[in-house]
């Protein structure tokens, strides 16, 4: 085969398999959360984070907006302290409400972020105050079966 | 008889510890081989034609087998996972399933699987005949280097074509449950690909995907260049060899899969 059929070849190859790479970094990967977004950090304390996960997202009115970043527990208040990476461009007023949300009943665990009425916005490394635990299933079916309780009792 | 018992067992013995001690030598010059190989990576690259020719005949001549076994291992997975799925109402995750499943682990090991037994053992069939038929040798004597000449050029072939090798088994894979998923059953176009858009990481999934097909690469060339070189030149020794090449990249694959995925995906579950 002559060389030049060869290189022919080889750079079709080449260029298939660099497609490919594209292909899944932009498809199926999007690049939504190459490591070095620009962005900044905050950070909210949380009583029960639930089934909320590290890299899960994080949306304001149903958009994503960012990614949790690192979750730890803090020794002395018992809290979960959960780090989130805001994409840049996005910003939220002080008194924004943080909750842990869950789509669907088995759906993903995210964080929900509902922005109100300040005009300050909050700044990189800043921490979101308001805040709602999960809902725990098993916590609300035993609330639920307590005050059932007190109601009949008491009749 | 219990004499003969006793030198029997000494026999086994003397046997296992010939083997282990062979073994290990084995090993120590596989390594001085691999080091002299990559030693001798600017002559793969000065003379880059003789490299571009092994890529074309171990990348080019696999991308059918790779192509059509990435579609049907998409369909398939697509099908099954859509079974499972369906159960528990989730079927739209099925882009996730199969995704993951692709990038992170059936691209790069079943891909390297089919490179080891398609390119992998037509290197060490090459080298261990030209081995037996004195090329090797006749090439010393002009004061060519066959390291240089023969086995660079075809380590670094492999080494090249397997992470594009894998990343087109990915895609076709991603492909082919897309026709089965959308197109037969017919799950939401904007579901499959949302939902997998959302859960494949670029970093995390993909870029790990790829360096997995890396050193899959670079393990299946250097065992396929090493059998051929280390093969006894004889019709004989160049099948067994050839043999080696499958079983020994097969075995190393796997077992490198599992040390790679500890360490790099155990942090999150």
């Amino acid at each position: 085969m002559s060389r030049s059929v060869l290189d022919l070849w080889v750079g079709v190859f080449v260029a298939m398999g660099i497609g490919a790479i594209l292909f899944l970094a932009l498809k199926v990967g999007n690049l939504v959360n190459w490591g070095s977004t620009p962005g900044y950090r905050l950070e909210a304390r949380f009583d029960n984070i639930g089934g909320l996960k590290l890299r899960a997202p994080i949306k304001a009115a149903g958009v994503v907006v960012g990614r949790v970043e690192r979750i730890k527990l803090d020794p002395g208040t018992y809290q979960a302290v959960v780090t989130l990476k805001i994409d840049h461009g996005y910003e939220f007023t002080t008194d924004t409400i943080a909750s842990i949300l869950t789509s669907g009943l088995l759906g993903e665990v995210y964080i929900g972020l509902d922005p109100g009425g300040d005009t300050k916005m909050l700044a990189d490394g800043t921490r979101v105050t308001k805040t709602q635990s999960a809902v725990i299933l098993e916590k609300l079916i035993g609330q639920f079966l307590v005050d059932k309780a007190a109601n009949t009792g008491g009749k | 008889m219990l004499d003969a018992a006793a030198t029997g067992l000494a026999d086994g013995l003397r046997r296992l510890g010939s083997g282990a001690i062979a073994a290990v030598g084995r090993l120590g010059y596989a390594t001085r081989f691999f080091v002299a190989v990559v030693r001798e990576t600017p002559a793969a690259f000065a003379r880059l034609h003789l490299t571009l020719r092994e890529v074309y005949f171990s990348g080019v001549l696999s991308l059918v087998i790779i192509l059509v076994s990435g579609l049907f291992v998409g369909m398939v997975l697509a099908l099954q996972g859509y079974d499972v799925l369906q159960r528990y109402g989730a079927d739209e995750s099925l882009g996730i399933l199969v995704s993951l499943s692709l990038v992170r682990e059936l691209g790069p090991v079943v891909a390297g699987l089919l490179f080891a037994s398609r390119a992998g053992s037509a290197i060490t069939a090459e080298i261990g005949l030209m081995k037996a038929t004195e090329q090797l040798s006749a090439m010393e004597m002009m004061a060519v280097d066959p390291l240089a000449r023969v086995v660079a050029p075809r380590f670094w072939g492999g080494v090249i074509s397997m992470p594009l090798l894998a990343a087109l088994f990915s895609t076709l894979g991603v492909f082919g449950a897309y026709l089965v998923g959308v197109r037969l059953i017919g799950i939401d176009t904007g579901a499959f690909w949302g939902n997998m858009q959302a859960a494949v990481d670029f970093r995390y999934d993909i870029v790990n995907g790829i360096i997995k097909s890396a050193v899959f690469g670079t393990a299946v060339s250097l065992i396929a260049v090493f059998e051929g070189f280390d093969a006894k030149p004889t019709a004989e020794g160049v099948s067994s060899a050839t043999t080696r090449t499958v079983v020994e990249s097969s075995l190393a694959i796997l077992a490198l899969d599992f040390v790679l995925t500890v360490f790099m995906f155990r942090g999150i579950s």
